[in-house]
This record gives C-alpha cells, sequence and structure tokens, in this order.
C-alpha cells in the first residue's frame, strides 16, 4: 500500500532562538498529515499557532526534532521542492498590484515554469481546473481588488490549488469572512480534500465548524498539542482546558462552547 | 529623429536623414553638429530614459511600494553625494589620485556607490517600517541629508570645481563623449540584462514576500539581484547625466496605465520603450525649439513629473490600498 503520510513530525519543540536565549512556545509535538484529510489547528491566541504553521511549512526551524515531508527533512529541501510539495493560503493583504484573477492564479505555477515564467498548455489546464473547482471562472478576467473578500479567499485557494501539492496550508483562511462564506469556504475545502485527495490543514477560531467538518483537528492547550478526530477529542474531555476561563465552557452534548 | 533636428541652429529634417544614412547633410557644420553633438545625445537620451524607468519599476516592485523611484527614494542624492565626494574632494587628495577619480570610470564607481549604499539604508529602514509613506519620508530624509553634505563640501570647493559640479547636478544630456556613451551603455546594458533576468522573481513578488518564497523563490538572491541591477542604472546615470527627476517614478505608472498589467514581462518592455521615448520628448523640450537657449533637462522632467506623482497620490488610491 501506498505511504498515505505526507507531512510528519515527531516531539519537535518550536520557538524562537537568537544567539542569547531560547523561547520555547510549545514542545513534544506530534503531528502526522495524511492525504485526503481536512486538518484544523485549533487554540487559543497567541498559544502558538502561527509558530506551529510556520515550522511545518519550512520558514522556521525547530527547536528540536525534525519536521519530515515525504520522509525528507523539510529544512534540508531545495526552495522549490519544497514548493512543489507545499502551498500556503496566508491572511496578510496582498501588495498593490494591477493583477487580474487568472494572472494572480497562474503565478501559482511558477515552481513548474520556465525562467520567465511562460505558461504552457499544462500550466493553463490547472490553473483552468483550479478556478473550476473553486468556482470563480467567472472572475477571471477582473482585478484582483475589483472583487469581495469572500472571492479573494477563493482566489487565494484557487492560486495554492494551481501550485498543485499534495499539502496545502491555510493561515486563518475565514477571519475576514461572515457566516455564509466561512461556511461556504469550509466546505470548499472540505469537497476539494474529498475530490483531489490532497491534505489541508487550516488554523481557525472557528471551532464549531471545524468540529462539525474536520477529519481531524490539531489542538493547542498550554499543557500539550494533541492531535485526533474531534468526536475523539470531546470524548476526552479536551476541549474543556482550550480556554483558561472560567465563563466558558464546552458543552459536550452539543458539540459547542457555551458561555456561564 | 525629430529630436536630433531640433536645436539652437534647426536643421531640416531631409538634411539630417541623409547625415545619419552616410550622406552629407549639406552643409560642413550640420554634419559636424549631428553626428558629434545631437546624435549623442539622443543615445545618451534613449540609455537614460530606458535605464532610469526601469530602475524605477523594480523599485517599485521591490518595495511594494507605487511612489517608489530612483529620485524620490534618494537615489539620484547618494550619486550625487558620491560624484560631489569625486569632484569637490579630489582637490585634497595628491594628482595622481585625483585624476583617477576624476576619469569618468572614477565618477561612475563613486555614483554607483553612493546611490548602492543608499538604497541599502532605504531597504534596511523598509524592513522595519512596513508603512510605504514612511519609506518615503525616509527616502526624503537621506536625500536631505545627502544635500545637505553637498552643501558643505561646495562651501570648502573651488569656484572651479563648484561650476563643474553644479553643471552636473543641473541634469545634462549633452558634452556626452562618444567614448563616455560606450561606458554609459555598457553600464544600462549590464543593469537591463540582469532586470531582464528577474522577470519572473519579479512576478511573484507581486503577491508579496511571504508567497513569493513559498513558490520556491530564492528572495536573498533575487533582493541582492534587483539592488545591483538599480543601483548600477541609477548610478551610472547619475554619474553622466546628472540626477534626473521622476522619469524612473512616473514612465512605469504611465506603463501601468496604458497596457492595464502588472506583468513583468510586458512591463518590462513598455517601460523600455515609453522610457526612452518620454526622454527624448523630454529633451526635445529642454531644447525650445527655435531659441538659442537650453532649458536643464531636469527642470522638464520635473515639470511633467510631479504633477503625476499629485496625481497618482489624490486619484489612484484604489490601486494603491
Amino acid at each position: 500500500m501506498e505511504n498515505n503520510h505526507i507531512l510528519q513530525a515527531s516531539a519537535i519543540s518550536i520557538g524562537y532562538s537568537d544567539k542569547k536565549e531560547k523561547k520555547t512556545v510549545a514542545a513534544g509535538i506530534d503531528l502526522s498529515l495524511e492525504k485526503g484529510k481536512l486538518i484544523a489547528l485549533i487554540g487559543a491566541n497567541g498559544i502558538g499557532k502561527s509558530t506551529l504553521l510556520r515550522t511545518i511549512t519550512g520558514i522556521q526551524k525547530t527547536i528540536s526534532g525534525t519536521v519530515t515531508l515525504h520522509s525528507k527533512n523539510i529544512h534540508k529541501l531545495d526552495s522549490l521542492t519544497l514548493a512543489q510539495n507545499l502551498s500556503i493560503v496566508l491572511t496578510e493583504k496582498l501588495p498593490p498590484s494591477n493583477l487580474t484573477v487568472f494572472e494572480l492564479i497562474a503565478l501559482g505555477r511558477q515552481p513548474y515554469t520556465n525562467w520567465i515564467g511562460k505558461l504552457t498548455p499544462h500550466d493553463l489546464t490547472k490553473v483552468n481546473e483550479a478556478m473550476v473547482l473553486t468556482q470563480i471562472s467567472h472572475l477571471a478576467h477582473k482585478k484582483h481588488y475589483e472583487i469581495s473578500d469572500g472571492q479573494l479567499q477563493n482566489v487565494l485557494v484557487a492560486r495554492a490549488l494551481a501550485q498543485d501539492t499534495p499539502l496545502i496550508i491555510l493561515d486563518e483562511p475565514t477571519t475576514h469572512l461572515d457566516l455564509l462564506h466561512k461556511v461556504a469556504l469550509f466546505k470548499l475545502l472540505k469537497k476539494l480534500t474529498l475530490e483531489t485527495q490532497k491534505c489541508i490543514l487550516f488554523s481557525t477560531h472557528d471551532i464549531d465548524m471545524a468540529i462539525q467538518l474536520s477529519d481531524e483537528i490539531i489542538l493547542m492547550t498550554p499543557e500539550k498539542v494533541i492531535q485526533d478526530q474531534p468526536c475523539n477529542l470531546i470524548a476526552k474531555g479536551c476541549f474543556d482546558n482550550l480556554f483558561q476561563d472560567e465563563a466558558i465552557s464546552f458543552d459536550k452534548e452539543k458539540g459547542k462552547f457555551v458561555i456561564r | 529623429m525629430i529630436n536630433i533636428s531640433l536645436g539652437s541652429v534647426s536643421i531640416p529634417m531631409k538634411a539630417v536623414m541623409n547625415s545619419l544614412t552616410g550622406g552629407h547633410a549639406g552643409k560642413e557644420t550640420w554634419d559636424y553638429i549631428i553626428l558629434n553633438y545631437r546624435l549623442p545625445k539622443a543615445i545618451a537620451a534613449i540609455l537614460v530614459g530606458m535605464g532610469l524607468s526601469i530602475s524605477g519599476l523594480l523599485m517599485q516592485t521591490l518595495f511594494r511600494n507605487p511612489l517608489a523611484g530612483p529620485y524620490v527614494l534618494g537615489l539620484s542624492s547618494g550619486a550625487s553625494l558620491g560624484v560631489a565626494m569625486v569632484i569637490l574632494g579630489s582637490a585634497c587628495l595628491p594628482v595622481f589620485l585625483s585624476s583617477i577619480l576624476l576619469s569618468s570610470y572614477g565618477i561612475v564607481l563613486a555614483s554607483s556607490l553612493g546611490s548602492f549604499l543608499v538604497l541599502l539604508a532605504v531597504l534596511a529602514v523598509s524592513q522595519r517600517l512596513r508603512d510605504t509613506m514612511a519609506i518615503l519620508i525616509v527616502g526624503l530624509m537621506f536625500g536631505s541629508f545627502t544635500s545637505a553634505i553637498v552643501g558643505t563640501l561646495t562651501y570648502f570647493s573651488s569656484a572651479e570645481q563648484l561650476q563643474k559640479f553644479t553643471f552636473w547636478s543641473l541634469g545634462n544630456l549633452g558634452n556626452l563623449s562618444w567614448y563616455s556613451i560606450g561606458i554609459l551603455s555598457c553600464c544600462v546594458l549590464i543593469g537591463l540584462l540582469m532586470s531582464f533576468l528577474s522577470v519572473k522573481p519579479l512576478n511573484a513578488l507581486l503577491l508579496g514576500e511571504n508567497y513569493a518564497r513559498s513558490l520556491g523563490l530564492n528572495y536573498k538572491k533575487t533582493k541582492l539581484i534587483i539592488i545591483l541591477a538599480t543601483s548600477i542604472l541609477a548610478g551610472s546615470i547619475t554619474a553622466f547625466a546628472g540626477p534626473i527627476a521622476f522619469i524612473g517614478l512616473a514612465v512605469p505608472h504611465i506603463a501601468k496605465l496604458v497596457f492595464q498589467t502588472s506583468n513583468h514581462t510586458i512591463l518590462f518592455w513598455s517601460t523600455l520603450l515609453l522610457g526612452a521615448s518620454m526622454m527624448l520628448i523630454c529633451d526635445s523640450i529642454a531644447q525650445l525649439p527655435g531659441s538659442d537657449s537650453i532649458l536643464p533637462i531636469n527642470a522638464v522632467t520635473s515639470i511633467f513629473g510631479a504633477p503625476i506623482v499629485i496625481w497618482l497620490l489624490v486619484g489612484k488610491r484604489k490601486m494603491m490600498a
């Protein structure tokens, strides 16, 4: 049987280190990202979600332990191989430019194009597939600053799809969206994992939705980081100490947080 | 062509054509003027226009700032400082050293170095300040800082050196020998080649640094190439033609507006062509056709460029935000 593991991390410590001191944000993290899974990363503000994402995308080094992508150390891969295996969607604003939606998505093909970035018919097929999957083909010739936030988020997902990587990582993709668009985006991600067999990892604060839709959840609490299926996490009562506040508690029956 | 025919001595178009294709223009003096003054000047205008516009394009993408440009960010002032040090400071040095420094190579080197240092400083500051306006203000500050040093230097220098420097700082495309044109075109070609090789990374940078990295871009290497190209272009041009304002800022914008794109493959060529023609037009205007006097080229480019900047700030909010 083919190996389903795309990215693995065993007992890694993450944090920042400079010459003077090491500041560990979280330690002893075990992760395993598998094909065709939609995985949510959940944790309170400042717990180190971004640090974890930066570490497993190879931007930042681990303090100890290694992250492996297809059994190879992620920090030893050259940037091009990495780009062909891992794509990202960030929360940051795009710099001003005249890019059209099509051009923006086509930039996702850069790891495959020649020195001047010429798109081959194969590249164009990939770009069009990405636009069809995310249902934004009608926007192709609009400028990226002319479309709504919800549409832009889909465009950025399409860009990552066009990059054609087995793993896509999204940093808080639902932040600027209303309920309708949040649900639409989650359903899109779910659909993509089913149809393309990619692994999609996203960080979010929409815990209720993550519990309902994702295959697995990576839960970051001050004590430890656990990865498991949502129902198992509920059964084990892991959500209870997600937020260190008496006023918020987790209702196991309903699968959501309640405020006292 | 038109550019060549215009000037304090007006020469008919037909004569110009004749002379350029190897024949005679009809008068000995016309021949001389065309081949040794007008033609080098037209070539210089083309080189300057192309070089400055491309360096502006590179900087606008690298700094993610639509208002970046060699003049606005203080690169030209940095180059001036380099040149001022050489021209005005050479008096303090032994004769053989000063003769080396005052040669074309010395001035090119000094001015490239000056613009390179300012660019590095601006870049260092821009890493800390994400705000686009702040970077502009820093550029302006570098500009006034260098002009203050230049001012101090002029205070201590002789009248002759001062005159030489003042003429240089007004910007002048004429007075370039074929020899200088040769050096200038080498520098500009190297700079343009480096920029052309960076077309793909430049497109990736349109998404911002982090996305560009995720697309497999070696950000440090790209940044270094772009900075080197920019300082070679801006530095060598400033060395020969003096600080020329706004061309580097305005032309890439005109190209972006006309072609409605951010794709650097298209932008590179359109900026190149627009830059060359813009500079020729400005130079023709500077000749004040029909009169004996010549305007400093800097005055002409500023008259055109400054309103464009203001219009960009006021009118194009959407593309900026």
